[in-house]
């Protein structure tokens, strides 16, 4: 009777589910509510968790409950210790979780909502959640290495090489993009500016707090220092309001790209407990706040959708970013499909808190299922509002012109009506001078937000406030990324160096700390400068790159846990990372071809870099070639360096499988648990 | 019930996980200290430099 009921229960979510997909795929003409897109979602997840990811535990990784994991057998009370595993789950979502979940899906959005929607749906399931559950069972079973580690002892010198350039030129262009999302949020927006300007008197307030007055009570002082942070949205409307305030506090978007750049070195070069420790509590709680809210938001008021299901963009032609879905749409998504970053997170501190093998798939799958649900939130925030808004925040000057009537009058000869007068209504309604051209997909995601809860919590009058809110929010998670990931760069730098010249390598030496904190802020800053600089508003550049170079570290992570696979002699279920390795292979590769060499000057580099030398010249012409030149350059370089752990894989698999080659498994040996015994 | 005591436990263990609350804990109980200014001071001084290598992810 039980068996009975389940099979059926599981029958009512398949073919809701199944309902639900098929609704958001076919559907045309009329809005569709955002609730079939949570249905299928929901559906989609509660089936691939049930029955993937089991078959995968099951006949792939035969977990086993009653082997050691390295919280057990290497606990020291620091990195190794037996967690409760909801706990981990916590801890490794709220590490997986960054801005690029509620970004690509944006960006993305401007081929309709149902390419989006497809891939994250499709991507998650079968590829993203595979790579972080495989990845973090077989870090658990190799005492928590990492995955450059895992790669030089699978798969050979190369890939532990690879894997390592592959994450410093991640680091340092996401540091360069998330920057530039930044200062596009901010520039000329006083309110925007002093909201955030404000979030760093109070986190030094918290840091003196948890150091002198409640030392370590972290959530109390977070929660009053969000409550400060309300307060500054709340006091920010007088700040625009003034005059002589809101002159001080509206910058253009080069004297903010400075400004983070001598923030992002002081971050990285001072000590951290007093401004940067606080501030990364109260961004992540604002962070996991902010997506339940927005999470029980939508279910609750479940908004219509305005932006049609595919746009006429699927051409190749949008203004948001150039190129058709595929590739693009694939590579602007990666963290709510899959993301080779997860893979350092999931070989990183999470392997060193699993008390039981078993959990790795609650907490590997499950906690990039997620992830992938965020995603599918900032698809619905960017596609509730009029898509003639949605085209007007994110279109480049360069694309639709520089005045709002002639921004209007394109956008609306797209088939996407908006007047310059619905824009200044709407930019009013959120206490901004103006919405046009604020590419990088924040303001557009805030706009979203502010709608759909302007529509039951305080109406129209609140609608400035929920925007600015949904600014800082994203706003503090970017900087504390690029303040964190600054910090990461130069370690990693520090260690290299130290190879080199021992003393670079130590890091509480300051002309190292000063030399490479300068190094790294100086490479991403360049991309945020080209950004800044570029007349197609620089994320038509910088976001694609940001995204290749993501997903072919997610290239690395699949040809490492394939190669073990492999040498598991479990060949016949290889194609569980098979089958995403190559679809990334072909996203990854042929969006780099056409990044390089396609002759549409929108979309190559190089095309764009000759469309500059024989076009007229300006004084910035030159470092626009340069700079495109330089972009081809780097995904030139990232190609072949993938291609080289591809070669290397596959010479493992084929030694391996035509038995020419050993396949040690690189294991630690097998120790029974004593936490069976001890829970009884 | 008990399930929804039970959840409210796991969500504040979570949260003080998170929030490295739990750590200091473990800190001060490793270390045979009472929590104190200079007790958190040390514990700062050892977490950061293992905390600030961590990726945290886009």
């Amino acid at each position: 009777m039980n068996k009975t009921l389940k099979i059926l229960g599981w029958g009512v979510v398949a073919l809701l589910g199944a309902v639900a997909v098929g609704t958001v795929a076919v559907h045309r003409g009329e809005p569709i509510n955002a609730l079939w897109l949570v249905v299928a979602a929901t559906c989609c997840y509660a089936l691939g968790y049930r029955f993937y990811s089991k078959f995968i535990a099951v006949k792939i990784l035969a977990l086993d409950g009653l082997r050691a994991t390295p919280a057990e057998r290497l606990e020291n009370g620091r990195d190794f210790l037996v967690t409760n595993k909801w706990v981990v789950f916590g801890h490794h979502f709220a590490a997986i979780a960054g801005p690029g979940p509620l970004v690509g899906p944006v960006l993305a959005a401007q081929f309709g909502y149902l390419p989006g929607t497809m891939w994250v749906l499709a991507g998650a399931v079968f590829a993203g959640c595979v790579q972080d559950f495989v990845i973090l069972l077989f870090s658990v079973r190799r005492d928590g290495k990492s995955l450059t580690e895992m790669a030089k002892s699978e798969i050979g010198r190369v890939g532990g090489f690879v894997a390592y350039v592959a994450v410093i030129a991640i680091l340092i262009i996401l540091l360069g993009v998330a920057a530039l999302i930044v200062v596009n949020a901010l520039k000329s927006s006083p309110w925007g500016t002093f909201t955030i300007a404000m979030t760093m008197p109070i986190a030094v307030l918290m840091g003196v707090y948890l150091r002198r007055i409640r030392p370590g009570k972290v959530l109390e002082v977070s929660a009053l220092g969000f409550v400060l942070v309300l307060a500054a949205i709340w006091g920010g409307q007088y700040v625009s309001q003034n005059a002589a305030l809101a002159r001080v506090f509206t910058f253009s978007a080069p004297t903010l790209a400075i400004l983070i750049m001598v923030y992002g070195f002081a971050a990285s070069a001072l000590p951290v407990w007093l401004l940067l420790a606080p501030r990364d509590y109260l961004s992540t709680f604002v962070k996991l706040g902010t997506i339940a809210l927005l999470g029980v938001g939508i279910v609750a008021l479940h908004p219509t959708l305005h932006m049609p299901a595919l746009t006429r963009f699927v051409d190749g032609t949008g203004p948001v970013f150039a190129g058709k879905i595929f590739p693009f749409a694939f590579i602007t998504i990666a963290c709510g499909a899959i993301s080779g970053f997860h893979a350092l997170i999931s070989s990183g501190t999470t392997p060193k808190l699993i008390a039981r093998e078993t959990e790795t798939r609650m907490v590997g799958y499950g906690a990039m299922m997620c992830e992938s649900a965020v995603a599918i939130m900032a698809i619905i925030a960017a596609c509730v509002v009029q898509p003639g808004i949605y085209f007007s925040i994110n279109s480049p000057a360069g694309i639709v012109g520089q005045t709002p009537a002639a921004a209007a009058a394109t956008i609306s000869s797209w088939g996407f009506p908006v007047t310059a007068a619905d824009m200044q209504a709407l930019a009013h309604a959120v206490g901004e001078q103006t919405l046009y051209n604020r590419t990088g997909g924040a303001p557009a995601f805030a706009v979203g937000m502010a709608h759909i809860f302007s529509h039951s919590l305080g109406g129209e009058t609140l609608m400035a406030l929920w925007y600015h809110f949904a600014i800082m929010f994203e706003a503090l998670f970017i900087l504390t990324i690029l303040d964190a990931g600054t910090r990461v760069a130069r370690f990693m730098v520090q260690d290299a160096l130290g190879h080199v010249y021992k003393p670079l390598g130590r890091t509480s030496w300051y002309p190292s700390i000063l030399g490479t904190s300068a190094l790294i802020v100086a490479a991403w800053g360049y991309f945020l400068w080209q950004g800044v600089k570029d007349p197609l508003g620089g994320i038509n550049s910088l976001w694609p790159l940001f995204g290749i170079s993501n997903q072919l570290l997610a290239t690395v992570a699949l040809c490492v846990a394939t190669t073990i696979i492999i040498k598991m002699h479990r060949a016949k279920y290889a194609a569980v990372t098979l089958v995403p390795l190559a679809w990334l292979v072909a996203v990854t590769f042929t969006a780099s071809w056409q990044k390089m060499f396609d002759p549409n000057p929108r979309v190559g580099f190089l095309a764009q870099a000759q469309a500059l030398a024989t076009g007229p010249a300006t004084s910035v012409t030159g470092r626009l070639i340069f700079n495109n030149r330089l972009d081809a350059a780097v995904t030139g370089v990232l190609v072949v360096m993938v291609t080289l752990v591809l070669v290397e894989s596959g010479r493992q698999w084929w030694g391996i499988l035509r038995g020419t080659r050993e396949a040690p498994v690189k294991e630690a040996p097998f120790v029974r648990t004593r936490l069976v015994e001890e829970r009884g | 019930m008990k399930r929804i005591i039970s959840g409210w436990h796991i969500l504040v263990a979570a949260l003080r996980e998170i929030f490295d609350e739990a750590a200091y804990a473990r800190f001060l109980d490793r270390a045979g200290m009472a929590s104190s200014s200079e007790a958190y001071s040390a514990f700062r001084r050892e977490f950061e430099e293992a905390k600030v290598r961590r990726p945290k992810c886009c």
